[in-house]
């Protein structure tokens, strides 16, 4: 639902390093979204598109990388992958974690750009 | 504390200034106007060579370094801050309303209130000893660092003790943005249903305490306490658990108590 604004965001960061890195133009963008970070990624996708027009980024690819969720037990001291994306057991103990490690990540990856 | 503006990549619309004073009501604009520095499209290099740059910016970092500056001039103040989530008609405001009667007699509260478009909300937590400011989000879904810092700078608060934040009634976003709160709680209406924590993780994942709220009508709903209360240990196994009805005001013993144990 705030897809919009992490889209504005990203394209004025993008923006900002196009210009620090002598360019004018952005081609495509490769965003790193976390399996837990609340993104949807076809509204993401509409409103990258919506955000690029009228910059330089108009027309941009957007590539979206995702990165898988990792929990952590404080009882086994061990970082694991969750089988379900609500609640996070820990397979060696059983016990329930409320700490996420990875998987929340809303990042500007990484630009393709002219010159 | 004001925060720079030209820190901030997105302008503000500001009215004139004007602070709540305790028994008033007023209405901060906090919309985001259109962003305006953007350069114009450039020349397309047709065939040109192209290059990729690794850049690793993290997008919200900026609402975090934000909410960080709030917590630091909050503690500063002595003022401790409750930031209330949950989806639409959860029973924040009525929950609040109700603390507000018991609790600011005696303790020197303020609220900040999110809200799309309406002043509603605002107007029912109107309280003689409190300054209220409803933050007028315009289409943004969730409260942010920055807004909260226009609107506590709007509220006239000299030695508050408790800032009461109201966000926006929204399961998904709130999650996501830190206020600079000292505690956040969130709401879950038996009327919701028992599976809410299961569908929407995240925000009772964030949350220091879940409030189970309209207890009251708990039984005419046919709700499962029993199931509600396993899928909150599952979903946020630390955070304190209670239920309260602000109809009746039963489990506000509890919940009264713990915010004066704030203090
Ligand atoms: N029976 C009962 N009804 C309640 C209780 N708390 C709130 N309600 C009702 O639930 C409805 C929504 O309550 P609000 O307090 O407006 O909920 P909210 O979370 O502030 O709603 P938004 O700001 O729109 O997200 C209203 O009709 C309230 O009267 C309660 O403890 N018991
Ligand atoms: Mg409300
Ligand atoms: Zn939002
Ligand atoms: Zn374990
Ligand atoms: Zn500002």
């Amino acid at each position: 639902m705030h897809e919009t604004g992490i889209a504005e965001a990203g394209i004025r960061a993008a923006l900002t390093e196009m210009e620090r890195h002598g360019a004018s133009r952005i081609l495509s963008v490769t965003l790193r979204i976390g399996a837990l970070a609340a993104v949807d990624p076809e509204a993401m996708r509409f409103a990258f598109e919506v955000a690029c027009g009228g910059t330089p980024a108009e027309g941009a690819g957007l590539e979206i990388e995702n990165v898988p969720a990792e929990a952590w037990c404080r009882y086994c001291g061990i970082a694991f992958t969750p089988e379900s994306v609500s609640f996070f057991k820990c397979p060696q103990c059983g016990e329930y974690s409320g700490e996420l490690r990875r998987g929340r990540e809303i990042e500007l990856a990484r630009l393709e750009m002219d010159s | 504390m004001h925060l720079l503006h030209n820190e901030f990549p997105q302008s503000f619309h500001h009215k004139p200034k004007a602070r709540a004073k305790p028994g008033d009501v007023i209405t901060v604009d906090v919309r985001t106007e259109d962003p305006a520095d953007i350069p114009p499209p450039g020349d397309f290099r047709l065939g040109g060579e192209t290059r990729f740059v690794r850049v690793d910016i993290p997008l919200l970092a900026e609402n975090n370094r934000l909410a960080e500056e709030n917590r630091k001039h909050f503690k500063e103040h002595k003022l401790k801050v409750i930031n209330l989530v949950s989806g639409p008609g959860a029973g924040k405001t009525t929950l609040l309303a109700r603390t507000l009667q018991e609790l600011a007699d005696t303790v020197s509260c303020g609220v900040l209130v999110g809200d799309l478009e309406t002043d509603s909300d605002a107007r029912r937590l109107r309280h003689d000893k409190v300054p209220v400011a409803q933050l007028t989000t315009g289409s943004a879904c969730h409260l942010d660092a920055h807004m909260i810092a226009h609107g506590f700078d709007a509220l006239q608060m000299e030695e508050g003790q408790l800032l009461f934040i109201e966000n926006v009634g929204n399961l998904v976003c709130p999650a996501e943005f830190d206020l600079g709160e000292t505690v956040r709680v969130a709401l879950f209406a038996c009327t919701d249903g028992e599976d809410k924590p299961l569908k929407y993780p995240p925000i009772y994942r964030s949350a220091h305490m879940v409030l189970l709220t309209k207890c009251d009508i708990a039984e005419a709903c046919g709700f499962d306490r029993a199931q509600a209360l396993e899928n909150l240990a599952k979903v946020c196994p630390d955070a304190e658990v209670m239920e309260v009805s602000s109809r009746t005001g039963d489990g506000f013993d509890r919940w009264i108590g713990f915010l004066r144990d704030l203090l």
